[in-house]
């Protein structure tokens, strides 16, 4: 049982504060994914968890044993480096073997010729041979045991360095950005992969990206990080559907949530650009806010009926959906739509388009980015002036 | 039929000969390449090919500096000097010479220049230190360790009387002077060394020290082994040779301090050259000489070819 405690992790470097106060529990065997945009500390993080960083104040637990202090080799984790740092001078059968070699002998056993002579050296490496075989088999591996890392594809590099890590048979599993160096095609296939592993061998997985799409498909919960704090944590839905801050919304989800500037106006009644949805604040407060809504939240209607106006200026057709990007006065950015496949053929570039969405899919968001609840309300929507 | 051949292959006539266009054109572009090479390839005589045939020409002679006649003599040069207890006192010697600076100079520069590299502070101040005595004049230095090695006041022999120990006649003791020679190759060559380790550690990347660290890779042994050590092969490798080939090179030293003596206990191949072509004036068997020595940068070169570029890790 290794379940993972941080408890207000901070790391200053020079006079910059890059953690400030990181808690975060991971239950033994989950995927969780520390997931946020470039700068946020979340290499940092996993890298003071795996020990190669010495944390400024706080403290981690693994397996309920505080671990600071303590160095990387003996902590009982294991790393897969972005680059994957696979030793270019070894085979990739050494190079899987090297976690097995430092643990199981000492380092007269490990010398050169020297080695052959002391008793157990042949026991042990029996033992590492048939451990390693039994992973490479598990990885797809057999077949380029003798070759060395420059002969591989960065795939099959992704593959060994992935080896390497389980053959450790590890507490926990640290993953820092895995796919980042992979094609697009490979890295959807890998995640898959992944995934799999992680179900098949049941241990911790703490894997950071900085691509949402590889945190949502593939944990069990999500930490997003932003600026050295965990802004929030829950599973990929909670964050999807529920996102706490202005911020986890924008980052969440491809293309971005758009966001409108309202009013809440008296009694908690939003305002968006001039027209009043059926829409109060769940706690009272007025003033600007800030609404967001999904892509997939938004739909075209007549201009008569839609709630937003503006112009078609760009539309993009990805096969399975289909973008529109809208320009609007309610919106500084343009506006983007998604629509299912085919439609929206018959709108021209420039043509005045309305848009509508479900009063219940708008998230909102005070001034300064925090969530604010909403609720329906019942009533009809007034007519403009009213 | 004739019509689509001529249009796969406008260049052949009907004789099957390239037209004369085709020819004089070709000439033209031999002729602007060789224009070209001409400046490289006439200093290239001038300075390395034409000295080395002048060389290996000379030796087939019994040229003596200065005289107005010379003869070819074949092979005798090379049959006197193979048979001359010199030349055979004065090959082990530099043979020795190099067997004992090439690995304390490798061993002693890569030291440094670890821990140089594990510094965070001083690092200049320490890399410029070991780095005078290489560019510092051999000569003046060699001076210097001239008065430092002097039996009755020199520096050395002042601190091993200090600390107890005998003093000892550096320059002049037969078993101690080539030995002495070394130590002074050490000093001069080892800063060159680091330098060149210090260049090829800071290319090493840090995520390979960090796996070797979640591997369980503990001891500072241990992730030299893993890491540091192979990946500076091509580095050492390099090292090695420019070591080998400057040792082979002494001079200055032996030179100034010993002349080859005493006798001829640090008698080196260079100098035998220089005192048998300048100071006898036997050009022709000094070319000889130079011809073997010739031979044994060569084979450094030959076997640099065949082990570094075969066993290079990038």
């Amino acid at each position: 049982m290794a379940p993972v405690r941080l408890r207000d992790i901070r790391k200053r470097f020079d006079r910059i504060d890059v953690l400030k106060g990181v808690d975060l529990d991971i239950a033994d065997g989950e995927f969780i994914s520390l997931v946020g945009p470039s700068g946020c500390g979340k290499s940092t993080l996993l890298r003071i968890i795996a020990g190669l960083e010495r944390q400024t104040s706080g403290s981690v637990e693994i397996g309920g044993e505080t671990v600071d202090g303590v160095p990387p080799a003996a902590r009982n984790l294991a790393m897969v480096f972005q680059s994957y740092a696979l030793y270019p001078h070894l085979s990739v059968f050494d190079n899987i073997a090297v976690p097995l070699r430092m643990r199981r002998m000492s380092a007269l056993q490990r010398a050169p010729l020297l080695r052959w002579l002391l008793p157990g050296t042949r026991a042990a490496e029996r033992g590492i041979r048939e451990d390693t075989g039994k992973v490479a088999e598990l990885l797809g591996l057999e077949a380029l045991l003798a070759r060395k890392p420059a002969q591989l594809s960065g795939g099959q590099r992704q593959r060994v360095a992935v080896g390497r890590a389980i053959v450790r048979d590890p507490r926990a599993f640290l993953l820092d950005e895995p796919l980042s160096n992979l094609d697009a095609k490979l890295r959807v296939h890998m995640r898959t992969e992944i995934a799999q592993l992680h179900r098949r061998l049941g241990v911790t997985f703490i894997y950071v990206t900085h691509d949402q799409a590889e945190a949502m498909t593939m944990s069990d919960r999500i930490a997003v990080m932003m600026d050295g704090d965990i802004v929030q944590v829950g599973t990929p839905e909670e964050i999807y559907d529920d996102p706490q801050h202005l911020r986890v919304a924008e980052f969440i989800g491809s293309p971005k949530t758009n966001v409108f500037d309202a009013e809440a106006g008296a009694g908690g009644r939003i305002t968006l650009a001039g027209r009043p949805l059926p829409l109060v604040l769940a706690r009272p407060g007025s003033g600007k806010v800030r609404i967001g809504l999904r892509p997939e939240a938004l739909s075209l209607a007549p201009v008569s009926e839609a709630i937003i106006e503006g112009r078609l200026s760009h539309r993009e057709n990805l096969g399975a959906e289909v973008l529109l990007h809208i320009e609007a006065t309610a919106s500084p950015q343009p506006i983007i739509v998604r629509l299912d496949h085919g439609k929206a053929r018959t709108v021209a570039p420039g043509a005045p388009v309305g848009v509508t969405f479900a009063p219940a899919s708008a998230l909102c968001f005070d001034a300064v980015g925090r969530r604010f609840p909403l609720v329906e309300t019942a009533v009809l929507r007034e007519a403009v002036n009213g | 039929m004739a019509d689509s051949a001529a249009a796969l292959s406008p260049v052949r006539a009907s004789s099957g000969a390239p037209p004369l266009r085709m020819r004089l054109s070709a000439i033209k572009r031999g002729l602007a390449t060789l224009s070209l090479l001409l400046p490289a390839l006439t200093l290239m005589l001038l300075l390395l090919i034409g000295p080395v045939a002048a060389v290996l020409v000379m030796s087939l002679t019994d040229y003596q500096l200065g005289s107005p006649t010379w003869s070819f003599i074949g092979v005798q040069n090379y049959v006197d000097l193979f048979g001359d207890r010199v030349f055979w006192r004065s090959l082990s010697n530099t043979l020795l010479y190099v067997a004992i600076v090439v690995p304390v100079s490798v061993a002693l520069g890569l030291g440094t220049a670890l821990l140089i590299e594990a510094r965070s502070s001083l690092q200049f101040f320490y890399r410029s230190v070991f780095f005078i005595p290489v560019m510092a004049t051999l000569i003046a230095m060699a001076i210097s360790w001239e008065y430092m090695l002097h039996p009755q006041f020199g520096l050395i022999n002042l601190m091993f009387k200090a600390v107890g120990l005998p003093a000892r006649a550096w320059l002049s003791d037969p078993a101690l002077v080539l030995p002495t020679l070394a130590v002074i190759g050490v000093w001069q060559l080892f800063g060159f060394n680091m330098v060149l380790f210090l260049a090829g550690l800071v290319s090493i990347p840090q995520h390979l020290y960090e796996a070797a660290e979640m591997d369980g890779a503990r001891s500072a042994w241990s992730r030299f082994r893993l890491v540091t050590w192979p990946m500076l092969g091509p580095v050492t490798m390099f090292v090695v040779l420019i070591s080998a080939i400057r040792s082979f090179q002494v001079f200055d030293t032996v030179h100034v301090l010993t002349k080859g003596g005493p006798s001829k206990a640090s008698e080196v191949l260079l100098y035998t050259m220089y005192s048998e072509g300048f100071e006898f004036f036997r050009s022709g068997l000094a070319a000889t000489i130079a011809v073997v020595f010739l031979g044994f940068v060569l084979l450094l070169t030959l076997l640099k070819a065949r082990f570094i570029d075969k066993r290079v890790h990038y």
